[in-house]
């Protein structure tokens, strides 16, 4: 234990924090929006069934904040205490984003408290839908900062190298680099595709269980609405990021799409593996479109890995990530457009076992897709933490007792996720929502009956 | 002012804050695993969640803000004290979110179970404690730089009367400001059976809490000759410090305004704290980095600055917000609500 290397374990702790933050995360940034989109068709329509989906979703929420917020923390600390080269050069620069990030956070976390602690408190509802606002702003915008951090990661500008590291430094153009926009607007569009998914997910799965219908039913309807919705802004930011990558990052699209050589008019290739020449098998091949996809012409010249050192290539396996991410995006897409669809045309119905099932599995794989596309990213920029500037093993801490809190930490997040898990189910469990609407209620149609 | 003051100044501000939020906090969660075991729950613990569920995640944010704050402003305190903290910084992330988790998990649990009520309640003393140990070691004596590695000599950490008398200091001001907090809400909300209780807490840890401040003054004297003979210039703030506790005692044994007990008992850390960090001047960490010499670039810093003001414009309004709607309201104080 003592023995392994600070570097590799460095690189465990982070990853495990970070796989396990994600989640909490992305929930963080999309549920305020489903919850305020719930509240404000329940108030619009005068329709208790939405009220109830938002405050239910709400009182969900609260779990996966809380680890959201304590996971949040661990990251914080963990960049200083695992990666403290790193910090001592870059915190001269990411230290704002940080900074912001946490003003952003906290501005999140004040109206949180607030919308969940009122819901009876005003008389005119529509107050207290204003307050889902500031929360959504919040986690968007701490997205936006801390994205910005990893933007600036990948393609680092707004300074110039001198002898004591970073000088000159223009906070601005640091926080406005070349990847800032399309991964923000990636991590923003795929969060709020995310949780739809999940949402829808769980509806889906009520149904399933022949739970109260009508609840259910709208509460899907609503939620694969919006997974349609930005699953398209998924495609379209997801796309525009491939462009970016082609252009400022072309070693990880390479790397991806094992594209080894400078060609035009180069193939897409999805799965498959290399033989020992290092060349793509069994791939599914689609002709130009790797060319297409990076800049709109099927002859455009894509950068290949030959033109990069050795020993600056990301690691190969990421295609599985790359591939993996990309395919579930699509399921996404075609299995909401499907749901609509069928809703449309009067003789189908929507709600059949077999399209339930499968909107079940959307949610998992939705979250799934983001934990690949973050692998991919992260693993997409190897060897470097700050590309070009600084590798990850000059970055890492020197200290030998990194692999002992690798396992309070792995110890600390099972415990976490079980806990979390047997709270969120016993909330839900001991409180069945045909109770609480007849409770809040007492007019409302009994719910079987639709 | 040049930025790198105006930088250390709000960082200290900072540190104040979580200081008494956390404190409260902490020590609330102590308490409340003690009236359990002494069978006086039901009369407490309603009036603790009452309070901290809407906050705890504010008192963790005046954390993080501290930590990424300094960490922006003198980026080479993450090269010393990230490197020599791996072990207790971890440790302490896992008590805060043990403790953080469970809150929001407790929330919901039907019945409060005796695990997390003893896990609330130890670590609202271990991590305070875990905590003072980055304060022990910007004293210097711990942390060590040889040929490019930084390492932190746990030998003498653990042997030090210093690194001690801290952490029993830290531990007992955070029960003396959390039970005079308590007194002043229990007073608010009209519970004058959980008064009762809570003024009887403030009274009690209040000897403790002084004997502490003066064990830990003397430590300091032999660990750090320097910052003890600074702290002399400073004489008055620690009068100061002094005075107010002897105000707020007072009100609190006569038993009348618990609100001007407890501001004077915010006046009395106020003082104290800042006396500390003004002699502690200009050393972050002694003596590897030092406000002048390991500041980060002006651009950085104004900028910092810029965005610290403009946050406060935008924090200042929700706080007040949250306050007046928790914690002076004086329905859901009183548990109307």
């Amino acid at each position: 234990m003592m023995d392994l290397d600070p570097v590799l374990m460095s690189r465990l702790l982070t990853t495990i924090t970070l796989v396990f933050h994600i989640i909490f995360a992305t929930l963080g940034v999309g549920v305020p929006l489903m919850i305020s989109i719930a509240e404000f068709i329940g108030i619009k329509k005068k329709d208790p069934h939405y009220i109830m989906l938002a405050r239910r979703w709400a009182r969900g929420f609260v779990i996966p904040v809380a680890i959201g917020v304590v996971t949040g923390t661990a990251i914080g600390l963990q960049l200083s205490l695992l990666w403290p080269e790193f910090m001592q050069a870059g915190g001269h620069v990411i230290s704002l984003p940080l900074f912001m990030e946490v003003f952003a956070f906290f501005f999140e976390a004040i109206f949180l408290g607030i919308y969940m602690y009122t819901w009876d408190r005003f008389k005119n509802q529509m107050m207290h839908w204003w307050l889902s606002l500031p929360i959504i702003i919040g986690g968007a915008l701490s997205a936006f900062f801390i994205t910005t951090v990893n933007a600036f990661m990948n393609t680092p500008e707004g300074f110039k190298m001198g002898s004591n590291g970073f000088e000159a430094i223009n906070p601005l153009e640091t926080m406005f680099n070349p990847a800032t926009p399309t991964k923000v607007f990636h991590v923003l569009a795929s969060a709020y595709l995310t949780v739809a998914a999940i949402l829808a997910a769980i509806a889906a799965f009520g149904l399933l269980r022949k739970k109260t219908k009508t609840y259910h039913k709208k509460a899907l309807k609503l939620t694969v609405t919006l997974t349609f919705i930005f699953a398209i802004f998924t495609a379209i930011a997801g796309d525009l990021s491939a462009k970016f990558l082609a252009e400022y990052q072309p070693e990880k699209l390479a790397a991806a799409e094992w594209h080894f050589e400078t060609e035009k008019n180069a193939d897409l290739i999805l799965f498959g593996w290399l033989n020992e020449d290092n060349e793509p098998e069994g791939v599914i091949r689609f002709p130009g479109l790797l060319s297409f996809l990076a800049f709109n012409d099927f002859n455009g010249e894509v950068i290949g890995l030959e033109e990069f050192p050795e020993e600056e290539r990301p690691p190969l396996w990421i295609h599985y990530m790359f591939d993996l991410m990309v395919v579930i995006g699509f399921f996404l897409l075609g299995i909401s457009f499907l749901y609509l669809l069928l809703s449309k045309l009067k003789r189908w119905n929507e709600n059949n076992k077999w399209m339930l099932w499968m909107l079940v599995l959307s949610g998992p794989l939705a979250m799934l897709a983001i934990e690949f596309g973050w692998i991919y990213a992260e693993e997409g920029r190897q060897p470097w933490i700050l590309r070009g500037y600084m590798k990850v093993e000059e970055a890492a801490t020197t200290s030998p007792y990194v692999g002992w809190m690798f396992v309070l930490f792995l110890l600390l997040y099972i415990g976490l996720g079980v806990i979390g898990a047997v709270v969120l189910r016993k909330v839900f469990k001991n409180n069945p929502v045909e109770e609480e609407l007849e409770k809040k209620y007492p007019t409302i149609e009994k719910g079987d009956q639709s | 002012m040049s930025y790198e003051i105006i930088g250390i100044t709000v960082l200290w501000l900072f540190l104040y804050g979580y200081l008494i939020v956390a404190s409260v906090d902490f020590g609330a969660g102590f308490y409340a695993y003690y009236a359990k075991v002494t069978k006086k729950g039901h009369i407490i613990n309603q009036l603790i969640s009452r309070y901290l569920s809407p906050v705890w995640e504010v008192t963790n944010v005046f954390f993080v803000f501290f930590f990424v704050g300094i960490v922006g402003f003198f980026p080479d305190s993450a090269y010393y004290y990230g490197t020599a903290l791996l072990v207790p910084g971890s440790i302490a992330i896992i008590l805060l979110a043990i403790r953080g988790s469970f809150y929001a998990f407790e929330n919901y649990g039907s019945k409060k179970s005796n695990l997390y009520m003893f896990l609330y309640g130890a670590t609202g003393l271990l991590i305070p404690a875990s905590l003072s140990i980055a304060l022990t070691l910007s004293e210097g004596g711990f942390i060590f730089e040889e040929n490019g590695k930084v390492s932190l000599d746990y030998f003498a950490l653990f042997t030090s009367p210093y690194s001690w008398s801290v952490v029993f200091l830290a531990i007992v001001s955070v029960l003396f400001i959390s039970a005079s907090f308590l007194t002043f809400y229990a007073a608010r909300a009209n519970d004058w059976e959980a008064l009762k209780l809570v003024r009887k807490y403030a009274l009690f840890w209040a000897t403790p809490t002084i004997i502490a401040a003066l064990t830990t003054f003397i430590a300091l004297g032999q660990h750090n000759e320097r910052h003890y003979q600074n702290m002399f210039d400073y004489w008055w703030m620690f009068g100061l410090s002094v005075g107010f506790f002897m105000i707020a005692m007072w009100l609190i044994y006569e038993g009348k305004r618990y609100g001007l007990a407890f501001i004077s008992v915010m006046l009395q850390f106020f003082f104290a704290f800042f006396g500390y960090g003004i002699s502690h001047f200009p050393y972050i960490l002694d003596p590897y980095i030092t406000v002048y010499e390991n500041a980060t670039h002006e651009s950085t810093g104004i900028a910092l600055i810029i965005v610290f003001i403009a946050g406060l414009f935008l924090l200042v309004p929700s706080l007040i917000l949250l306050m007046r709607l928790f914690l002076f309201d004086a329905d859901y104080v009183k548990g109307k609500k």
